[in-house]
């Protein structure tokens, strides 16, 4: 204590401010630059409370007195009629409260977050997928809700299911939404009168998130019809709509919170909603708070993952590889509702095209109603799927004309008037996808090595090398045109401090360290003194889910919105207190500069205070240009677009179908990076995410219809020793958006995850060395060791 | 003396005695529930993803030693005597970054921060033991943690800046080392511990003789050593397993001997403990060892339990069958002993009498005209259970083939040696003709099963595939034939 004592500054002019109070004028002592600015690598503003266990997650709030837990009933058929439905043993079970069906809903029994009405809390007459929830146990311990949801007696008369889009287009199950077309130019006579044409078809495999903290809500009753709700949503004011809608309460009557969620990647955007929506009912019914928090098993059980596809496609082409003619049809394991299955099917066709030009073109998603899990948003939202279609089809073309496919990448590329618009006629303005090839291919010393695998392989022995080199390029923005508009608040404390709230969610990305820079930024303050609290729909109305990598971009803006409209006041009440001109009010590091006088910023805020300043502000942005047609087919969906090149290079073992990512190269865009520390570890993260989903990541139901995947025992998500031997990341240095986004950044959330096609295209090019590059190989995602043996068996049965 | 019925342990700084502890009781839910020591996160609950890493202090043979466990599936009666560490007794006083936490800071190893404590306490546990690991070395200490975000590059970089920034010698785990033991051993006084909550009861057995008396006397008990598998019906089938008879904390069965003929290692070894004396004297087996399962696992796992489960994916039993180990099996004071094949019946049924329990494993020691190999193909390389799993003794004298013991895990409903093809290479030539007719038996012996893992395709043909790998392993000079490391 004594230690401390001695170490207080002696601020003698200031005895009545409270000592925080010192320590931010301390931090106004002239400096030239603000720490943390934007463009620099400001680390994560959790960083220290991750490292040592402090930083709170949902599940770690302390728990009110009579806190009770709920656990859910989950069916176990993929199809089927509940006859009958006997609760009692569940309800008398050791520690139970009660249990809730859809008989206590008091709203409207359903979450659908696209309002097709299709996707029920609970189940009533049918149940659609193995692990729909049907009912939900609240007990005084999570342990005690476990145990008695095993005790329901449910009979169900069994129904036939189909699992997979061939098997639901066999039995005539239709569409779960809308499907979408895309057409440009005449595809089929175009195709007609191509000197060459190949047909082919790729399956593409789902995806589960494995955000390493799993769903959770927990509710906590207020007066009248509130409810507060705190949870791991990546959409709180979706959140807030569902429980509301569940409830039959106003909007007004539902807070939901979020401080941060470990991990998201789009599983939390609507799967939250019916945790959210279970948590909030039981705690009304009973006026007790309400935490549920499932199991691993049921987590992955009861909600979805990325959509699986089936892709038959047919190019046109000339001898040289340029392609002519493009059809495709995408159809997708939607599961047995819509979620968000419309919109990413939609993206799918979006990226069909990836960064290359399709003269004519005619596209179909088919968004199929399967008896599986609903699937939904996950990191790429569709591109991935549809840019993966695209690349095996430049692959078919290289192997058929004996092309390296990187020459027959750049032949295709997009390019200038004529060459530059998408299936989707949104003409490209900002393509850098040839620029960053160029580089990368030397950077990466593709021709070298490419000559390099080939000696190697031409040695006949039984590892075999590949490398691929593949660009993505991502279009940015909501297809939902409404979605691209964001809130934020601000205040000013008389010391000095600042407080920001915004609409965006923090679920690792270093979204709050960014927006953060930015307000720094606009008001020359080092950004430590900026407090980013929980995201809360008390705060900021309306928002728009953390999603479609849009967090930075929107939020930043409407961040930098506020900022400029308390910086216009306090320009105003300098220029009017110090008697001169507004012009001669300046915004520097901690300080602020009217005319020759040099005020500390917290000593400037205190007399803006005294003079009665609004220190407040909500801020406010919307996308501007973007405008999209669906019936047409035709608009400008995209703001602008994010562009990258990755050059993978594997190792396999034909005997066991094994394989080592041996070297990684990416030159990524993100513009004028925001933070280019952060961005660089999404860029890294999202390529090993990616990597696991064309690679180890298998989603397998058996043929009753259960994932047999559920957890981290039975489902491979990349680990440390996956991750590419060599990894050289770079951002690309020049690049700035040639849009007006926030300070020329770009999104960086989901493009990089593309970049891992290189690592799919590589290893089909290792398996091709057996029939010696004749003859594509026929490859399914996820490339587990089995499908690259088998492929390579193939290949050597067909030589 | 009479039976204790309580447990003792400390837990970062204090001095914890419970009496009410059932034997299904875990680490984790204690931890966050009971003790609001919430950095450390559940994500699994099932030793899978390491998010509930922490160390646990134990004495052995006089000395402490710490091991990163996974707390979600460590069962509370197994603590009795031992120095819980969670993540939040490495920060210094006032907030002080502990020197792992300051390069996860700097080198920004931390996104959605949910997996990060795990990966604290793991690298803690690595600096502890090797302040300069090299990169291979933190992969195989980080095999068990799963982190989502970041793709692990700039973890691995904080590991490998973890050692300039400071030294273990100071940490508060050396500095207090002995003052620790001292309280440790106080609270060993060895008696049997027997703890009841409710219906359930553990028992802690004194010795290994009082081990196999309570056997006797409790019929019907379950029987957990490092409860990796047990952990699971705990947690994730919610299955009523008492009467509990735990073994992992008897020193007498964590004993490795190695005497003229064979290596015995005692039943309660963790794989971790036998890591050194098995790769010592089958250098082909470090490769494989380093797979089995991450570290957390390893260090609570035994190959006493992997044995006695009976898992037909076991990684174990497949290269101890190839190499002619063999299982002491004891009841009261009678032992008996089964050649390791032997054991296994059927699916989940195991030659092992109610009232017995496994004391040692026995491997002849290495012939130095015998060829070994150990495979494990598996969908992801590590922390995965294998696909197929096959292992390969052939003694090769004069060119000949004078025995194989072929053994595979995965092709069949039990750990099973191929009988066919050791037929088929018995007195042949060592050829590549030899092992390839061999191979083309394994439909004989083998029916696999298609599952999430693998189709039955695929495993009949990366079995037969393995032949060729061996032949080719056994020529000098030629090319790889395994991905490198």
């Amino acid at each position: 204590m004594t230690d401390k004592i001695v170490d207080a500054p002696v601020e003698t002019q200031k005895r009545t401010d409270p000592p925080v109070a010192q320590k931010l004028l301390r931090a106004d002592q002239a400096r030239d630059t603000i720490r943390g600015g934007v463009h620099t690598d400001l680390r994560h503003d959790s960083a220290i409370k991750h490292v040592t266990g402090r930083a709170e997650y949902c599940d770690d709030i302390p728990e009110p007195a009579g806190t009770l837990h709920a656990c859910l009933g989950l069916s176990s058929r993929a199809h089927a009629l509940i006859r009958a439905m006997d609760l009692s043993a569940v309800e008398a079970a050791p520690g139970v409260i009660g249990v809730l069906t859809a008989a206590d809903v008091p709203g409207v029994n359903d979450i659908s977050p696209t309002g097709r009405d299709d996707e029920p809390v609970f189940a009533t007459e049918r149940v659609e997928f193995w692990g729909q929830p049907i009912f939900a146990v609240i007990a005084e311990t999570r342990d005690a809700a476990r145990r008695a949801a095993l005790l329901a007696g449910i009979e169900y008369e069994n129904l036939p299911h189909a699992l997979d889009p061939d098997a639901a287009r066999a039995a005539g199950m239709g569409y779960v939404t809308p499907p979408l077309t895309l057409r440009r130019g005449d595809a089929a006579a175009a195709m007609q009168s191509a000197p060459h044409r190949i047909a082919g078809r790729i399956a593409v495999g789902g995806q589960d998130h494995m955000y390493l903290e799993g769903h959770i809500a927990f509710a906590i009753p207020g007066e009248d019809e509130d409810v507060i709700v705190h949870s791991s949503t990546q959409h709180p004011t979706e959140a807030q709509h569902m429980v509301a809608h569940v409830l039959g309460v106003a909007s007004n009557a539902v807070t939901i919170n979020v401080r941060r969620m470990g991990g998201g990647f789009g599983g939390k955007e609507t799967q939250m909603n019916l945790f959210c929506a279970v948590a909030a009912i039981a705690a009304k019914k009973w006026n007790r708070p309400v935490k549920i928090r499932p199991d691993r098993d049921d987590d992955m059980t009861a909600t979805g993952k990325r959509h699986d596809f089936v892709i038959d496609y047919e190019v046109g082409f000339d001898d040289s590889g340029r392609i002519l003619a493009m059809s495709g049809d995408f159809a997708a394991r939607c599961g047995y509702s819509s979620d968000l299955s419309g919109p990413v099917t939609d993206r799918a066709l979006f990226h069909a095209d990836n960064a290359y030009f399709y003269p004519h073109v005619l596209l179909n998603s088919h968004p199929m109603k399967t008896n599986t899990v609903s699937n939904t948003a996950f990191r790429g939202f569709g591109g991935p799927q549809g840019m993966i279609a695209a690349e095996r089809i430049i692959e078919e073309i290289a192997y058929h004309r004996g092309l390296d496919s990187l020459e027959v990448r750049k032949r295709n590329f997009l390019g200038d008037a004529g060459r530059d618009v998408t299936p989707y006629h949104q003409t490209v303005e900002d393509n850098i996808a040839p620029r960053l090839v160029d580089e990368l291919e030397q950077s990466a010393d593709y021709r070298a090595r490419l000559a390099a695998v080939k000696a190697w392989n031409a040695k006949g022995g039984v590892i075999r090398k590949g490398i691929a080199l593949t660009p993505v390029k991502f279009g940015i923005s909501f297809t939902a045109t409404w979605y691209n508009q964001a809130g934020a608040l601000l205040h000013i404390y008389s010391d000095g401090s600042i407080h920001l709230n915004h609409g965006g969610t923090e679920m690792g990305q270093g979204l709050n360290t960014k927006i953060a820079q930015v307000v720094a930024d606009e008001l020359q303050v080092d950004a430590d003194r900026i407090k980013i609290t929980k995201t809360t729909t008390e705060k900021v109305p309306n928002t728009s889910a953390t999603a479609a990598s849009s967090g930075s971009d929107l939020n930043g803006m409407a961040a930098q919105d506020a900022a400029r409209q308390i910086k216009e006041r306090l320009t105003a009440f300098a220029a009017e207190r110090w008697q001169t001109a507004p012009g001669n009010v300046r915004f520097v590091a901690n300080a602020v500069e009217i005319g020759a006088e040099t005020v500390p910023f917290a000593d400037f805020i205190r007399e803006a205070y005294m003079a009665r300043i609004h220190l407040s502000a909500a801020g406010f942005y919307k996308t501007p240009k973007i405008h999209w047609d669906r019936a047409s087919g035709k608009g400008r969906p995209f703001y602008y677009y994010a562009y990258g090149a990755a050059c993978s290079e594997v190792s396999v073992d034909t005997l066991t179908g094994e394989y080592r990512v041996e070297r990684a190269d990416i030159l990524h865009d993100v513009g004028r990076s925001l933070n280019p520390a952060l961005d660089r570890g999404q860029v890294e993260g999202a390529f090993v995410q990616g990597m696991g989903w064309l690679t180890t990541e298998e989603l397998w139901w058996d043929a009753n219809g259960r994932l047999r995947t559920h957890a981290p025992s039975t489902y491979k998500i990349p680990l440390a020793s996956d991750r590419p031997r060599i990894f050289n990341v770079e951002l690309a240095s020049w690049s700035e958006n040639r849009e007006k986004t926030i300070k020329r950044s770009k999104a960086v959330g989901e493009p990089p995850f593309m970049l891992a096609i290189s690592v799919f295209e590589a290893l089909s090019h290792a398996v091709a060395s057996v029939a010696d590059y004749r003859e594509c190989p026929r490859l399914d995602a996820p490339a587990t060791p089995e499908r690259v043996l088998m492929a390579v068996e193939r290949l050597r049965g067909a030589g | 003396m009479t039976d204790r019925t309580t447990i003792g342990f400390l837990l970062n700084g204090k001095d914890v005695t419970l009496d009410r502890v059932a034997a299904t009781d875990t680490l984790l839910d204690f931890l966050r529930i009971e003790r609001r020591l919430t950095g450390t996160k559940e994500g699994c609950a099932e030793g899978d993803c390491g998010a509930c890493t922490v160390l646990v202090g134990r004495l052995r043979n006089g000395a402490l030693r710490y091991e990163p466990v996974n707390a979600c599936i460590r069962l509370m009666p197994t603590l009795d005597a031992c120095h819980v560490v969670t993540i939040e007794y490495l920060s210094g006083p006032e907030g002080r970054l502990h020197p792992v936490q300051q390069a996860m800071v700097e080198h920004h190893g931390s996104q959605c921060g949910f997996c990060t404590p795990g990966f604290v306490m793991a690298l803690y546990a690595l600096w502890m033991e090797n302040p300069d690991p090299t990169e291979a070395e933190i992969e195989t200490a980080i095999q068990g943690n799963l982190c989502r975000c970041t793709g692990y590059a700039p973890i691995i970089r904080a590991a490998r800046a973890m050692t300039a920034l400071g030294s273990p010698t100071e940490d508060v785990l050396n500095t207090e080392r002995d003052l620790v033991a001292a309280r440790l051993a106080a609270l060993e006084d060895r008696r049997r511990v027997v703890l009841r909550k409710g219906d359930s009861r553990a028992i802690l057995p004194a010795s290994v003789d009082d081990l196999a008396q309570v056997l006797v006397e409790t019929p019907g008990a379950t029987l957990v050593a490092g409860a990796t598998d047990v952990g699971l019906w705990v947690t994730k089938f919610l299955r009523d397993i008492s009467p509990v008879v735990f073994l992992g904390h008897l020193e007498g069965l964590r004993r490795v001997e190695v005497t003229e003929d064979s290596i015995k290692i005692g039943a309660g070894v963790s794989y971790g403990g036998s890591h050194r004396v098995l790769t010592e004297h089958f250098p082909h087996m470090a490769p494989f060892w380093d797979r089995i399962a991450g570290w957390q696992i390893r260090s609570m796992g035994t190959i006493g339990g992997n044995i006695a489960n009976g898992s037909p994916i076991g990684d174990t039993p497949p290269p101890l069958i190839a190499l002619g180990a063999e299982i002491v099996l004891r009841r009261g004071e009678s032992r008996r002993t089964l050649p390791l094949e032997a054991y296994f019946l059927d699916y989940g049924k195991q030659d092992r009498a109610d009232g017995e329990f496994i004391e040692a494993i026995r491997i002849p020691r290495p012939d130095p005209n015998t060829r070994h190999a150990a495979y494990k193909i598996s969908k992801r390389r590590d922390e995965d259970i294998s696909s197929v799993c096959a292992a390969f003794a052939l003694r090769i004298e004069g060119g000949r083939i004078e025995e194989a013991r072929i053994a595979f895990g995965g092709m069949a409903a039990t750990p099973k040696r191929a009988t066919a093809a050791e037929a088929a290479l018995s007195g042949r030539e060592f050829d590549e003709a030899a092992m390839r007719d061999a191979a083309a038996t394994l439909p004989q012996d083998f029916t696999p099963l298609s599952d999430w893992r693998a189709s039955a395709e695929y495993r009949m043909r990366v079995a037969q595939n393995l032949f060729q790998r061996f032949w080719l392993e056994t020529q000098d000079g030629a090319a790889p034939v395994r991905l490198s490391a």
